[in-house]
C-alpha cells in the first residue's frame, strides 16, 4: 500500500527547516506501523530522522509520539488504522516535553517527577526471611500498574500539566499509586499525604486524556481517584483537594449541578489571596478558549431529586 | 575526564544489577548506558526467572542437573552450581525490593513450569516478567542515587599494559566524546541479536559488549552457541514466550498433529529449545509446516487462563497478527533469540583481561553451554550481576593508579571525524541486512561446512567493506545514524566470532547442530572454544579450554 508521512522536523544545529513538515511517500506492506515507516525513511532515504526506538513491540517505550495530534506509541499504531483511506498520516514529537531533535523529546520532566513520588517500595521493619506473603489479587491488580512502559505519552498529552508545570502528572501518579496500593509498603498514609499537597490528586480535571492515550491499560486517571479516596479515608480532609470534593458535593446537592467557578474558589479556599490570584492564569486561559464556566451556574429541574439522594446517602453514613 | 571506582557499561539487570550493589556497598560506581536503564532488552523477557525453592520441597541440584543437561553438558558445572544454588537466595531478594511476582493461594510465590525441567519453579509477573524487574531495579537505582550516564555510548575500552582502566564514551545528546577512568570495568551490554535477521531482540542488541571486549583482547568463548526460539512470528520475529508452552499449549503441524509427541515423548513442548526448534524445522523442511511456519495453540486453555497469566502475549499476537490466542492458533517458526556464548569469566565475573568483568548475556560464566534453558538468563544476570559487583569493588582495592593519558580518546575522535566526513558511500542498515540475512540462512537452526564457510566469507568482505560505509547524518546532536555506523562494527566483529568459533567446532552439540557431523562427539569436543581479535592482523584465533565437570557425568540426552 501507498503510505503518505508527514514528519515534523526539528534540528538545533539546522534551524532552517524547524517546525516544519517534511512529506515522505512510501510503499508498505499492509501490516507496516507508523515504527516500520519511520525506520525505513531513515534507514533508506534520510538518517538524518532523529527518532527512538528498540524493541518494536510496545515494551521499551522508546517510540512515544503524536500521530495524527494523539500521543501514541508508533510500534504500536499500524499506518492502516490511523489513515484509513490513505490520507497523509502526521508525525510529531510529543508534548508538555522540550523537543531535542524532530521526533526525539527531552523526558527530563518526566523523570524528574517520577523521582517525585519516592518510586520505590518501603516496608516496614526487617525484610522477612522468606518472601511477603500477599494475595495474588492484591498483586494482579499492581501488575496493571506496572504494565507502564514509562512512554510518556499521558504525560504528552495531559490537559494540566500544558498549564500547570507544577502538576506530578499521570505517570508519576500511577506509580505512586503502584506504592500506595502495595500491601508490602509502610509508608501509605504519608505517601498520601504527600499526594494531597498541590500539584497531586487533586489537580487532575478528568478530562480522560491519559486514559485515551495509554497504550497499556495502565488508566492512570483511575488510580488518581482512587488515591483520592484512599486520600479521604486516611482522614486528609483540610486540604485543597478535600475542600474540592466537600464543594463539589454542596454546589451538586444544592444546585443540581456543577458550579465550576464556585469550586474552584472554594478548594484553594476563600482567604488564600495567593491561591486566588494564581487561578487566574488558568481562568483566562480557559477564557481565551471559550471554556470559562458561567459565573452563576445553571441549576437543574431535578435538583430537588438529587438533594434527596444525598440526603438518603448522608443519612445512611 | 570523568573518574570512578568501577564503572558498568548497561543498564539491564545484570548492570542494575550490579550497580545497586556496588553502591549500596559504597563503592564510587557509575552505570553507561546507550538509552535510559528502562529501555534495556531485559523488559522484553516475558516468561519468568526460575528458582529452586527449598521450602517447596524442591532441590537445587534437580534444577543444576537440568541446566546441565540443557546444555548438552558444555556448561561448566561449577558455574552451573553457583548460579542454582545462589537462585532462591537472588529470587528472594528481588521479591523484597518489591517484584509483584504471582502468587499462589497461600500468598507465597506461585510458579510455572518451562522448558528442559520437570519441576515448575519459574517464577513470574504476568507475561511482563523482566519488565516488572527491570522497572523495580531502577527504582533501586533511584533509591540508591546512583550516576547515570543516560544515552552515552561506549565506543571502546582503554587497554594499558594489558589492564583495563576505564572506556571511551560518546554522549549521544552532544556528540561530545569523553574519557571515563575506573579501577575496573563491569561488561554488562547485552546481547547482539542484531547480527540476525529476523531476531527475537531489540535493535539496540547489537553486540558491542562482545565487540569491546575481542578488540580489547579478552576471549569470546563458544560463540558459536546461537539460541533459536521455537515459538517467534514470522513476519518480524518477535518473541511469542515459552510461557505459552508452560501453560499449557500444543504446537501442531499442516495436518494437526502434535508432532513433539513424536519427537519428545517425555517432555513433549517443553523439551529444551534447540530440539524444539530441529523439530519445528524438520516438520517444515519436510513439508509439514504451512508457509513455513507451525502452529502454536493455546485454546484450551481457556481465555481466562490466556487473558491473566498471558497477557502480553495475546497483545502481541492482536496487534501484528490481528489474532486473538484464546480464538484461533498462531503461526510461529524457530527464530534467533539468545547468545549462549559471550566473553569468557571466572564465576566471579572476571574476564581474563585484568580489571575488566563481564555479567548477563554477553557473558559466559559458562552456566549455559550448548543450550540455554527458558527463564536461567534472568537468573544469570542477577546472580552473576552482584557477584560481578563485588569482585570489581574487591579488585579495585589494589588496582594501582592508570595513567591520564588521552591518546585513545584522540584516537577514536579521529576515528569517528572520518566517518562523518566521508562524504558518500555504503548505508550501514543495508550492510546489517545483508550480514544478518548471511548468518540466518548458513549459521542457524541446522548448519554444515560449505554454508559456514560462505557465511565467513561474507562477514570478511563486509569487514573490509566497511571502511566504505558514510553517514547522511554530519551533526553532532542525537546523531543515531553516527550510532548505527558505530553499531555496525560491532555486529561484523560479533558475527565473525561467531563463524570462527562455528567452523571449529566438528561436532553437534545444543544449539551447534551440523547436518555433516551429526553426533556429538565427547571424546573429542567435549571443550569449550575460545577466539579472540589478535592485535597484529585483526583476524580471530582460536583456542580451547576444559569444561569442568563436578558432578554429572555426560549422557545422552533424552526429552
Ligand atoms: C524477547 C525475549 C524474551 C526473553 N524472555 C526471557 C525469559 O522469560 N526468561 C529469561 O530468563 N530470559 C529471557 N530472555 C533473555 C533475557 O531477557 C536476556 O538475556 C537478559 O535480559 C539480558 O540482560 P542483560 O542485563 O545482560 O542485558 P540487556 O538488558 O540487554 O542490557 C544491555 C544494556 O547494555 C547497554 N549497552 C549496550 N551496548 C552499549 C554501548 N555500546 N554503550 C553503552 N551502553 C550499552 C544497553 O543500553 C543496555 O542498558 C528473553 C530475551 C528476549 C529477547
Ligand atoms: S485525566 Fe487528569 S491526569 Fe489524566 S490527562 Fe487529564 S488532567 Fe491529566
Ligand atoms: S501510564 Fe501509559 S501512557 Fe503513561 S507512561 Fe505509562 S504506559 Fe505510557
Ligand atoms: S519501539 Fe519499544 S515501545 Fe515502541
Amino acid at each position: 500500500m501507498q503510505a503518505t508521512v508527514r514528519i515534523r522536523r526539528f534540528n538545533p544545529e539546522q534551524p532552517a527547516n524547524n517546525g516544519k513538515f517534511q512529506e515522505f511517500k512510501l510503499d508498505v506492506p499492509d501490516s507496516t506501523t507508523v515504527l516500520d515507516a519511520l525506520i525505513k525513511v531513515r534507514e533508506d532515504v534520510d538518517g538524518t530522522l532523529g527518532v527512538r526506538c528498540s524493541c518494536r513491540a510496545s515494551i521499551c517505550g522508546s517510540c512515544g509520539m503524536r500521530v495524527n495530534g494523539q500521543a501514541k506509541l508508533a510500534c504500536k499504531t499500524k499506518i492502516a488504522d490511523v489513515s484509513r483511506h490513505g490520507e497523509p498520516i502526521t508525525v510529531e514529537p510529543m508534548g508538555n516535553m522540550p523537543v531535542v531533535k524532530d521526533l526525539i523529546t527531552d523526558m527530563k520532566v518526566f523523570w524528574d517527577k517520577l523521582r517525585q513520588v519516592e518510586p520505590y517500595l518501603q516496608p516496614e521493619g526487617p525484610a522477612p526471611k522468606g518472601e511477603y506473603i500477599a494475595s495474588d489479587e492484591s498483586m494482579n491488580h499492581l501488575v496493571g500498574v506496572m504494565n507502564c512502559i514509562m512512554c510518556g505519552a499521558c504525560v504528552s498529552d495531559c490537559t494540566v500539566l500544558a498549564v500547570d508545570k507544577n502538576f506530578i502528572a499521570p505517570a508519576a501518579l500511577a506509580k505512586a499509586y503502584r506504592f500506595v496500593a502495595d500491601p508490602r509498603d509502610s509508608r501509605t498514609s504519608q505517601r498520601l499525604g504527600v499526594l494531597n499537597e498541590s500539584g497531586g490528586v487533586w489537580d487532575c480535571v478528568r478530562c480522560m486524556y491519559c486514559v485515551e492515550v495509554c497504550p497499556k491499560g495502565v488508566a492512570p486517571m483511575e488510580r488518581i481517584m482512587k488515591m483520592r479516596d484512599l486520600a479521604m479515608e486516611a482522614g486528609y480532609n483540610n486540604t485543597p483537594g478535600a475542600r474540592h470534593t466537600e464543594s463539589f458535593a454542596s454546589s451538586v446537592k444544592s444546585d443540581g449541578l456543577l458550579n465550576e467557578t464556585k469550586l474552584a474558589i472554594d478548594s484553594t479556599g476563600i482567604f488564600n489571596i495567593p491561591g486566588q490570584l494564581a487561578q487566574a492564569p488558568v481562568a483566562v486561559r480557559a477564557l481565551l478558549r471559550g471554556k470559562l464556566p458561567p459565573l452563576f451556574g445553571h441549576k437543574i429541574k431535578a435538583r430537588k431529586q438529587i438533594k434527596r439522594v444525598f440526603e438518603k446517602v448522608e443519612g445512611q453514613e | 575526564m570523568f573518574e570512578h571506582d568501577v564503572l558498568i557499561i548497561g543498564a539491564g539487570l545484570a548492570g542494575m544489577r550490579a550497580a545497586v550493589e556496588a553502591v549500596n556497598r559504597g563503592a564510587n560506581a557509575a552505570v553507561i548506558t546507550k538509552v535510559h536503564p528502562v529501555r534495556s532488552h531485559s523488559n522484553a523477557a516475558q516468561g519468568g526467572i526460575n528458582a529452586a525453592l527449598t521450602d517447596r520441597g524442591d532441590d537445587w541440584t534437580d534444577h543444576a542437573l537440568e541446566t546441565v543437561r540443557g546444555s548438552d553438558y558444555l556448561a561448566d558445572q561449577d558455574a552451573v552450581e553457583v548460579m542454582c544454588s545462589e537462585a532462591g537466595a537472588a529470587l528472594i531478594e528481588l521479591e523484597h525490593m518489591g517484584v509483584v511476582f504471582s502468587r499462589d493461594e497461600h500468598g507465597k510465590l506461585g510458579t510455572r513450569r518451562f522448558g528442559g525441567q520437570k519441576a515448575a519453579r519459574t517464577f513470574f509477573v504476568g507475561a511482563i516478567t523482566g519488565q516488572a524487574i527491570l522497572h523495580v531495579l531502577y527504582e533501586q537505582l533511584i533509591k540508591a542515587n546512583v550516576r547515570v550516564y543516560e544515552e552515552w555510548f561506549v565506543t571502546s575500552l582503554i587497554v594499558e599494559d594489558g589492564v583495563c582502566r576505564g572506556a571511551v564514551t560518546l554522549d549521544i545528546r552532544t556528540g561530545e566524546l569523553h574519557t571515563i577512568r575506573a579501577k575496573a570495568v563491569i561488561n554488562c551490554a547485552g546481547g547482539a541479536g542484531r547480527v540476525y535477521e529476523p531476531s527475537t531482540n531489540a535493535l539496540i542488541c547489537t553486540g558491542d559488549g562482545y565487540a569491546l571486549a575481542y578488540r580489547a583482547g579478552a576471549p569470546l568463548m563458544d560463540m558459536e552457541m546461537v539460541q533459536y526460539h521455537p515459538t517467534t512470528l514470522a513476519s518480524n520475529g518477535v518473541l511469542i514466550s515459552e510461557a505459552a508452552r508452560g501453560e499449557g499449549g500444543y504446537l501442531l503441524n499442516s495436518k494437526g498433529d502434535r508432532f513433539m509427541l513424536r519427537y519428545a515423548p517425555e517432555y513433549k513442548e517443553l523439551a529444551s529449545r534447540d530440539v524444539v526448534s530441529r523439530s519445528e524445522q524438520t516438520e517444515i523442511n519436510e513439508g509439514r509446516g504451512i508457509d513455513g511456519t507451525v502452529l502454536l495453540d493455546v485454546r484450551h486453555l481457556g481465555r481466562k487462563v490466556v487473558e491473566e497469566k498471558l497477557g502480553y502475549l495475546q497483545e502481541v499476537a492482536h496487534d501484528f497478527m490481528g489474532i486473538d490466542l484464546a480464538e484461533q492458533p498462531i503461526p510461529v517458526r524457530p527464530g534467533m533469540h539468545y547468545m549462549m556464548g559471550g566473553i569468557k569469566t571466572d564465576i566471579n565475573g572476571a574476564t581474563s583481561v585484568p580489571g575488566l568483568y563481564a555479567a548477563g548475556e554477553v557473558a559466559n560464566v559458562s552456566v549455559h553451554g550448548g543450550n540455554r534453558l527458558g527463564a536461567n538468563s534472568l537468573l544469570d544476570t542477577v546472580v552473576f550481576g552482584r557477584r560481578s559487583a563485588l569482585a570489581a569493588i574487591e579488585y579495585g582495592k589494589s588496582a594501582g593508579a592508570g595513567s591520564r593519558n588521552e591518546d585513545l580518546l584522540a584516537s577514536e575522535k579521529k576515528r569517528i571525524q572520518a566517518l562523518l566526513d566521508r562524504p558518500k558511500g555504503l548505508r550501514s542498515a543495508s550492510v546489517r541486512r545483508e550480514l544478518a540475512e548471511t548468518m540466518h540462512s548458513h549459521v542457524a537452526v541446522f548448519r554444515d561446512q560449505q554454508g559456514m564457510e560462505r557465511a565467513a566469507a561474507k562477514v570478511k568482505e563486509l569487514k573490509s567493506a566497511y571502511g566504505k560505509v558514510a553517514v547522511d547524518d554530519k551533526g553532532k546532536v542525537f546523531n543515531t545514524d553516527l550510532i548505527f555506523a558505530l553499531e555496525l562494527r560491532n555486529v561484523i566483529d560479533t558475527a565473525e566470532a561467531i563463524c570462527a568459533s562455528a567452523l571449529t567446532r566438528k561436532e553437534s552439540r545444543g544449539a551447534h547442530y551440523r547436518v555433516d557431523m551429526k553426533k556429538r562427539d565427547d571424546a573429542n569436543w567435549l571443550k569449550h572454544i575460545l577466539v579472540r581479535q589478535s592485535a597484529a592482523d585483526g583476524d580471530p584465533k582460536i583456542d580451547t579450554a576444559p569444561v569442568t565437570i563436578t558432578r554429572w557425568q555426560p549422557v545422552e540426552r533424552k526429552y
